[in-house]
């Protein structure tokens, strides 16, 4: 990638949270799921932020999606895709687009999901092109 | 309980500075309140309540109020990002309506400028907030947000660049008659579509200003604004609301304002069609489009072409808007922009906006702030109010 890799700050776990980056460390992506609405949340939380339930678990998603929107930051010296990615399974996630040209996202392109290292934490769930 | 009609905007002020090196926080928060208050005609000591925002420095608003010397029997520090000031007034006159206070004191002040703050471009880390560990580590800033949120319009709804310029160009028009905005030259679309890219779509002068500064804002009950000599412009209807990812169901094309809007018209007993002046909270020129189409100035999709062709300029177009100059040319203070939006309001209701910008028949009028971020999270609150 030209001007370098840009460094990806680490995300902090904590108790409600510490089996997703676990997860991300063996490279699964993790999303919520309710037991009580039957319906896929994120981030994952220990409450559903949809329906208020309790019963929430973490499942392993397929990794695959679309890209719902995004945008390439220029001004900065390693320019970088944010982007929220629609999941298969209908959750949204913030994310970036790496590994590919920058210039040829386009919403609705199809991705897969890649793990990025952080400094000095655990991967962070990414998309690709597919 | 209905607040129409129950308080009035006694006193507006915007600080005159744009750069702020010589001056501290504080002072800069209490300077905006001497002002607000000489203009209503009322002093410190008239002061019983006290709100303010995660600008005032120190432990919910106590630094301030210690620092002014205010004797409180009312506070509130209700924190939605920019659109604070705008829920204020509307928890001002809840507030004075409930007999909890009398005269209600509203500050705002920020150095960014002054602090060297990258504001729009370093990401920004909330701490032990729940999506920090989501989002941070993939370089959200405040500009690639709400470009993620044009990015998604133009995808739906065919919303173009140049229809994005008119939102500056008319803010440039108003500000060429602002002495005090940051920028006054006139720019033409042109101009804005060949400024340098920041985060597409949005270029740099899609992007509001930073600046130092602060504004106050006085409500008061009605009793007391009878017997001051200023022109009475009374709060008539309000609505807030914080909408987020629901839980990872993102839709960026519309805002909080299709609640908030609605709930502040219905209040007031008007429609848009009554509305003669709006301020609308102008991060960027984004944010216009989607707050004009979910405030129900046009149908959702169509802000695109109803902000083109100059339909905000003021004595051209149907819909004044932002008639100072905005966040866009004139001036952001704390990086907050909706107390400007207030005190704008108020010039045109009271008819003391600069008479090259002043809208005729000015006697509804409405202020409309989006604080956070339309890509993640926001409070959005509306206020209407009229010329009594």
């Amino acid at each position: 990638m030209a001007g370098g890799e840009r460094k990806i700050p680490a995300p902090e776990a904590n108790p409600e949270t510490k089996a997703f980056w676990e997860a991300a460390a063996d490279g699964r992506l993790l999303i919520g799921k309710c037991a009580s609405c039957g319906k896929p949340h994120y981030y994952p939380r220990a409450i559903c932020p949809l329906c208020g339930g309790e019963a929430t678990e973490m499942v392993q998603a397929s990794g695959r999606g679309v890209v719902y929107s995004y945008s390439v930051m220029r001004r900065v010296p390693v320019p970088y895709a944010l982007a929220y990615v629609t999941l298969d399974e209908g959750v949204t996630m913030m994310t970036n687009i790496v590994d590919c040209d920058l210039d040829a996202i386009r919403i609705g392109q199809r991705v897969r999901l890649v793990f990025k290292p952080s400094e000095g934490g655990p991967p962070v769930p990414m998309f690709t092109p597919a | 309980m209905s607040i129409r009609g129950k308080a009035y905007i006694a006193g507006v002020f915007e600080h005159p500075t744009r750069k702020a090196d010589d001056k501290s926080l504080a002072q800069l928060h209490a300077e905006s309140a001497r002002g607000a208050l000489a203009d209503a005609g009322l002093t410190r000591d008239d002061v019983d309540g006290y709100f303010c925002a995660g600008d005032a420095p120190g432990l919910g608003g106590l630094s301030m109020a210690d620092y002014m010397g205010l004797k409180l029997r009312h506070m509130d520090t209700t924190e939605t990002g920019g659109s604070s000031y705008v829920i204020h007034v509307s928890h001002a006159a809840q507030a004075i309506a409930a007999g909890k206070c009398d005269v209600a004191l509203i500050t705002l002040a920020g150095r960014p400028r002054a602090e060297g703050m990258a504001t729009g471009t370093a990401p920004r880390n909330y701490g032990a907030a729940p999506d920090v560990a989501f989002e941070f580590p993939f370089g959200p800033t405040v500009v690639n947000q709400y470009a993620m949120a044009a990015m998604r319009h133009m995808h739906e709804f065919g919303t173009t660049s140049a229809q994005l310029a008119w939102i500056k160009v008319a803010a440039s028009h108003h500000a060429q008659h602002n002495p005090r905005a940051l920028l006054r030259e006139v720019v033409t679309v042109e101009d804005v579509v060949n400024s340098p890219m920041i985060s597409d779509p949005l270029r740099r002068l899609d992007c509001c200003v930073i600046t130092d500064g602060g504004g106050a804002i006085v409500v008061v009950r009605p009793e007391i604004a009878k017997r001051l000599v200023r022109p009475r412009v009374k709060v008539i209807g309000a609505g807030e609301s914080a909408k987020h990812q629901m839980g990872g169901q993102v839709d960026l094309t519309y805002t909080g304002a299709v609640r908030s809007g609605p709930a502040a018209f219905a209040e007031a007993g008007v429609t848009p069609a009554d509305i003669k002046y709006v301020s609308i909270y102008d991060s960027f020129t984004i944010t216009v489009l989607i707050t004009l189409e979910d405030l129900g100035f046009c149908v959702k999709g169509e802000g695109g072409k109803f902000v083109a062709n100059g339909n905000l300029i003021s004595g051209v177009g149907k819909l004044p808007f932002n008639t100072d100059g905005g966040g866009l040319c004139n001036n952001h203070p704390a990086n907050r922009g909706g107390l400007t939006k207030v005190v704008e309001a108020v010039r045109q209701l009271r008819g003391e906006a600069h008479p090259e910008v002043q809208a005729k028949n000015c006697g509804v009028a409405l202020a409309h702030g989006t604080g956070g971020s339309l890509g993640t999270r926001h409070g959005s609150a509306t206020l209407i109010m009229e010329r009594e």
